[in-house]
């Protein structure tokens, strides 16, 4: 029994990506600098600054069998002093303003934010709500941008390596 | 029409089941289940004041806490008086509650924690190992939702509802919709009908795989997770190529639904079903052979059926512990669909996991029927504007979503959202006593509730 259902995933399930013109551009101005320091491996910290949990559900599928992103040095750790890169989504909340400053500042030097998803880049839906900041950018520095709602696991996995720089 | 005294104390003698409570202008409101009808009752507040719910039933108590600080209505008597949803001017400041005993240490666990996951706070108070009592701190992800709809037009504020919570971004639309069409009186059209019910069972699916997958993993159990997250995957790409957006965001629409399924978007979901309904069953009895696996499952996490029942708990959380509820029953076109609602007693990790395997099940056959009988015709009906109110209670794939609305020359003018996380929370509070640290996430996992859905 286990041995067929090991089987079953030793097919190629892991999939090619397509290239992504527009963030090999985006990221020109990043990668030199990412590679010269980090090599080909990034650790990556999620945090949900006020997402409705649609990014979130893209961001955990990048670790299933088709997109599996660990083949590309990228994995995501539990603490913010273990990472690179912040990957953050959501309309920033007043009530996760002081934590994202917080875990901002738990990172260790040199590192990157990647703003995921509308509401991330722009506030989204949210723009006019009192309850929250705006967008990533108007609570930390950001790096790269990548828009969608949510963006799909292809387009995140794109940017992510737009910010390890061309292998 | 039934008293807000009485239905206080129909709540907390338990032959009625809180639906939610809001405040609504100068009124507090009261949302109650009596014999699977909802039922509206009023409490008019002239003097700012209205006798908590709460004090009587704990269920309502967190409502009541929300309810207070975004309005500006004072529920008299309510127990627990501390900020909720909106942390105010200083977020890092809460008093939590005290605790007092030999040999206790706590563990503060996030706002930011461990995994890809929402934020939220959990103060572990242990004794050794053992958790004695967990608190949590939720509403770090308050968008300001319900008062960010008001002022708007449907088909403006569906566009919120839709982000509500993202994993059940079907429901939380189909439930907007259905309250919209009750309160301006649309007659949506049946193939509109029917491949709304068809996206909310692959909704279902779609989660329900994740979530067997993601528990297993919880146990130090992988493999089912690499295969389930393929299921999930195939499961969102038929949704892209049937209704283009892999969580189907922005399909259901008041009036109706704003995509339509082509034949070749037929055929893939009847191949998606044929996949799925072959590749799940050897993975429920890999589960079933594996007592390692087990051993982590059975007997963990036991939410009794008695609190499951007061607090009228939705979803594989109730129906792992007893409480026979589907908001389906109720809703079309599912009366003209065959399908049960699996329940079981133990309440266990084990007993959440195994409703969502039965539900995938059904929902795999629901799917198939659904595409047999499609009828066809138009997708959308003209959203006349006009005033009243309504509301609607949709099953989504972790509980009963309810929306309730009222609108004025068609703006809305009060929208009210109640996830099913709202009475999930409490009880993952009650179920995790007794149990080691280790054992949260996957308690937590077998719970999966939304921190956005209740955040707002």
């Amino acid at each position: 029994m286990r041995r067929t259902l090991l089987e079953g995933l030793r097919r190629p399930l892991t999939e090619m990506l397509p290239a992504d013109p527009e963030m090999a551009r985006l990221g020109l101005t990043l990668e030199r600098a990412a590679r010269r320091r980090l090599g080909r491996s990034l650790a990556i910290r999620e945090v949900d600054a006020g997402s409705c949990n649609g990014c979130e559900l893209e961001i955990i599928a990048l670790g299933n069998p088709c997109y599996d992103l660990e083949r590309f040095g990228l994995s995501f750790v539990a603490s913010p002093r273990h990472a690179d890169v912040l990957l953050v989504t959501g309309p920033v909340t007043r009530n996760m303003r002081e934590a994202l400053l917080r875990t901002y500042a738990a990172t260790p030097s040199p590192k990157w934010v990647l703003a995921a998803g509308d509401c991330a880049a722009g506030c989204g839906v949210f723009a006019a709500s009192p309850a929250c900041m705006g967008s990533v950018a108007s609570v930390i520095p950001v790096d790269l941008v990548v828009s969608g709602c949510p963006p799909t696991p292809a387009r995140l996995i794109a940017a992510l390596i737009t910010l390890l720089g061309p292998g | 029409m039934m008293a807000w005294r009485e239905a206080g104390e129909a709540l907390a003698a338990g032959r009625a089941g809180l639906v939610s409570l809001w405040a609504d202008g100068p009124r507090a409101r009261l949302a109650l289940l009596l014999d699977d009808t909802v039922q509206i009752v009023d409490h008019p507040a002239p003097d700012g004041t209205f006798p908590s719910i709460g004090r009587l039933h704990p269920p309502a108590i967190r409502l009541e806490r929300a309810l207070a600080e975004s309005s500006p209505l004072v529920p008299l008597g309510l127990p627990d008086t501390r900020r909720w949803l909106d942390h105010g001017e200083n977020p890092t400041v809460y008093p939590f509650l005290p605790v007092k005993g030999r040999h206790l240490h706590q563990i503060p666990v996030g706002p930011v924690h461990a995994g890809i996951i929402e934020p939220g706070h959990f103060r572990f108070t242990c004794d050794g190992e053992t958790v004695v009592r967990l608190e949590e701190r939720l509403g770090y992800v308050h968008r300001g939702v319900e008062a960010l709809m008001a002022g708007k037009v449907p088909a403006e504020a569906a566009r919120i509802a839709a982000r509500i919570s993202g994993d059940a971004t079907v429901a939380y639309a189909f439930a907007f919709a259905r309250a919209v069409e009750s309160v301006l009186g649309v007659a949506v059209p049946p193939r509109a009908i029917w491949l709304r019910a068809l996206m909310a069972e692959l909704e279902r699916l779609a989660n329900h795989l994740g979530d067997v997958g993601a528990i297993c993993n919880d146990a130090a159990f992988g493999l089912l997770l690499a295969h389930c997250s393929v299921l999930r995957e195939e499961v969102l790409r038929a949704c892209a190529f049937a209704f283009r957006h892999r969580l189907m965001m922005g399909c259901v629409v008041p009036g109706g639904v704003a995509v339509d399924l082509s034949r070749e978007g037929e055929a893939r979901l009847r191949a998606l079903a044929a996949r799925v309904g072959a590749a799940f069953p050897p993975l429920l009895s890999l589960y079933d052979r594996t007592a390692s696996l087990q051993d982590r499952t059975v007997g963990t996490g036991i939410l009794r059926p008695e609190l499951a029942a007061l607090w009228a708990a939705g979803g594989f959380v109730g129906r792992a512990s007893g409480r026979d509820f589907d908001a389906r029953r109720f809703t079309p076109p599912y009366e003209a669909l065959s399908f049960s609602v699996p329940v079981l007693e133990a309440g266990d990790v084990d007993a959440r996991l195994r409703i969502r395997a039965a539900e995938i099940s059904e929902s795999l056959g629901l799917i198939t029927q659904i595409l047999d009988r499609l009828p066809v015709g138009p997708l959308l009906a003209r959203v006349p504007a006009g005033a009243g109110e309504g509301f609607s209670l949709v099953e989504s794939f972790r509980g009963d979503v309810f929306f309730h609305l009222r609108i004025t020359e068609g703006l809305i003018v009060r929208a009210h959202a109640r996830d099913p996380s709202w009475f999930q929370w409490p009880l993952l509070e009650a179920a995790i006593e007794g149990n080691i640290v280790a054992d949260f996430p996957l308690c937590n996992k077998s719970f999966n509730c939304s921190y956005a859905g209740h955040d707002l």
